[in-house]
């Protein structure tokens, strides 16, 4: 299927990447090109293998539920791009529509 | 770009010169013994390579941070603790460059992004934590392709790193500035990531050693996320043994990551030092070679393989028939996870904001941010992760690829009944020229098309240096892949190649590495 540059905004807001008209237009023929390539998988995938998603057979971990130090607060607000009162200032998250 | 601090007591570059540059061509483990029997000081060592990195990194650009004074105030403690004879670890003393994709508390982590440019980690992974508490040196971070995306380090916001052998060319990646300062003598060891190869193509194309440990051999604590079921630390060394000596103090289980293996590790050291394939069964996989191969990469592959014969090994063929299928089941698999894993750049806790003028919403501001924070392959990726995992199309890309990637590990389980271990070359080509190919991402993604299997099936795998390519004098790889645990094995054939090829040499193949220009 044709992938054009109005698909990839698409995907681009639900990544939440602001892409400029320019890079809409370069990235569609790009990824139908890759697509493309990598749809080759369903060549040789049959219903009965089973999905792989992690190389090793491991089942849960479990560790002793001990407290632990946490890392002080003002480093890590020290690598925010804003603070204010011991915590993270962030713009609003309310009222998206408005 | 972050600047190089060099400390004020920096010595003047004559009178010290030749000493210097008889320090930085030795060995890790030679470094090593001699500091321990304090024939050379740790400061001493460390200034010649700080040295080393002064006088060309302006050429190679290996580094995108080096804190020299850091460095010497770690070796001069190191010293200290050598003169009371306080117990230090193999390898104390030897200066290492870390790639710039795992946090060093204290130093700017960027993982090659514009995006975290200036952050500092406030904690060490655990890699970097077992670095200094076996009482390494580290000297710096080192340049990558961003977020490890890429075979190349162009992908780099901080600009590309040159490969040693021929300054146009590209040095591999992600790891290209781990590989290049090894083959430049800045740092005799390094530390690399690789998810598709990012340790082993680079060790390829500059004629270096680079080792992918077995899926939880190493732990990720620490290692900012590519694709997580396939991103693993390991050892970048310009010898067999220093890369297992380094394996050696990084390995080992770690409560901090939970698909840390809790076993053993395998002795990588006892192999890297045997080296004697007499009787092992080693499989040549007849799906990495033939069309797309450069001459020279096969030639030096065929006699390297005739040597292993010469040498007592029993070669047999074998073949992985869903090989050909690692690259497209990569490019689904790796850019869905990264499109989660880099979700985390949202603008809000750590790294760069955008757009906050105090009317835009969060979202606008996230949105803006990674438009101005992310490059073009980070950007490509995540859209194409993205694709792959939305509803409707998830069962014919993600899903399929999760399947292929079964049959993949099923195929080295049956190539494993046939052989000990399996060898192919690392690369299809030799290094490119540095602008070569970023237009085509294709062609970019086929420089890890041997090395992609081991990344899907999780084994252990390692690059080692078997030649120049006659057509144009460039370094040529062997990758030796071995089952998971059995790291040692790859090891054992990298150092029978090591030996046998030095002597036929006369030399290591790095004594070939043109001069760099140093300036008066």
């Amino acid at each position: 299927m044709a992938l054009t540059p109005t698909d990839v905004a698409a995907l681009a807001r639900l990544a939440r990447i602001d892409l400029t008209a320019d890079e809409l237009a370069q990235l569609a023929p790009q990824l139908e090109v890759i697509l493309e390539s990598v749809a080759r998988v369903s060549d040789v995938a049959a219903a009965d293998i089973p999905p792989t998603s992690h190389a090793l057979p491991l089942t849960n971990v479990f560790r002793d539920d001990a407290l632990r130090p946490s890392l002080p607060r003002d480093l890590i607000l020290a690598g925010a791009p804003a603070a204010e009162h011991d915590r993270f200032r962030v713009p609003r998250i309310l009222g998206e529509e408005a | 770009m972050t600047p190089t601090t060099m400390p004020d007591d920096h010595p003047a570059r004559s009178g010290s010169g030749d000493h210097h540059a008889k320090i930085i061509r030795q060995t890790a483990a030679d470094l090593a013994a001699k500091i321990r029997d304090r024939q050379l000081s740790s400061v001493e060592v460390t200034r010649a390579h700080l040295e080393r990195i002064a006088e060309v990194d302006g050429e190679v650009h290996a580094f995108l941070y080096v804190d020299g004074e850091r460095a010497l105030a770690d070796a001069a403690r190191i010293d200290a603790k050598i003169a009371a004879g306080e117990p230090v670890g193999p390898l104390a003393g030897v200066p290492v460059a870390v790639k710039d994709v795992f946090a060093y508390s204290g130093a700017p982590t960027t993982c090659g992004s514009k995006i975290l440019s200036g952050w500092l980690p406030p904690y060490d992974a655990t890699v970097v934590h077992r670095l200094l508490d076996s009482d390494l040196v580290i000297l710096g971070k080192t340049n990558m392709d961003e977020f490890a995306m890429g075979s190349s380090t162009e992908n780099s916001a901080y600009g590309p790193t040159h490969n040693p052998w021929d300054l146009s060319r590209i040095p591999g990646g992600s790891g290209g500035g781990s590989s290049a300062s090894l083959a430049a003598f800045e740092s005799p060891l390094a530390i690399g990531s690789d998810t598709g190869g990012s340790i082993r193509q680079p060790a390829a194309v500059t004629g270096t050693v680079g080792v992918k440990p077995t899926y939880g051999g190493t732990s990720r604590y620490g290692l900012v996320a590519l694709a997580s079921s396939l991103d693993q630390p390991g050892p970048c060394a310009r010898t067999v043994l220093d890369a297992a000596l380094l394996h050696q103090v990084i390995a080992g289980h770690d409560p901090c990551d939970s698909t840390s293996i809790d076993a053993p590790v395998p002795d990588v050291v006892a192999a890297a030092r045997s080296g004697d394939v007499t009787g092992l069964k080693i499989g040549v996989v007849t799906e990495l070679g033939g069309e797309g191969y450069a001459p020279g990469v096969e030639q030096r592959f065929r006699e390297s393989v005739d040597l292993l014969a010469s040498l007592g090994a029993e070669i047999v063929e074998v073949s992985c028939p869903h090989f050909v299928y690692a690259l497209p089941t990569y490019y689904l698999i790796l850019p869905a996870e990264c499109s989660s894993n880099l979700a985390k750049f949202d603008a809000m806790r750590y790294g760069l904001r955008v757009g906050d003028d105090g009317t835009a919403s969060a979202e606008q501001v996230m949105a803006t941010t990674r438009q101005a924070g992310f490059g073009a392959e980070v950007k490509r990726r995540i859209i194409l992760g993205t694709y792959a995992l939305s509803s409707g199309y998830y069962d014919a890309y993600y899903g399929q690829a999760q399947k292929v990637r079964t049959l993949i590990s099923r195929d080295f389980e049956r190539a494993f009944g046939q052989a000990d271990v399996l060898i192919s070359p690392s690369t299809p080509l030799t290094a490119f020229q540095i602008g070569e190919k970023v237009d085509d991402p294709l062609a970019m993604y086929y420089n890890d098309l041997c090395t992609i299997p081991s990344n899907l099936a999780g084994n252990a795998s390692g690059s080692f240096p078997v030649g120049l390519a006659p057509e144009d004098g460039l370094p040529v790889g062997l990758q030796v892949m071995a089952p998971p645990l059995a790291d040692d094995r790859v090891y054992r054939v990298g150092a029978a190649l090591e030996r046998a090829l030095t002597e036929r040499w006369g030399g290591s193949l790095l004594d070939r590495v043109p001069e760099l220009a140093v300036p008066a």
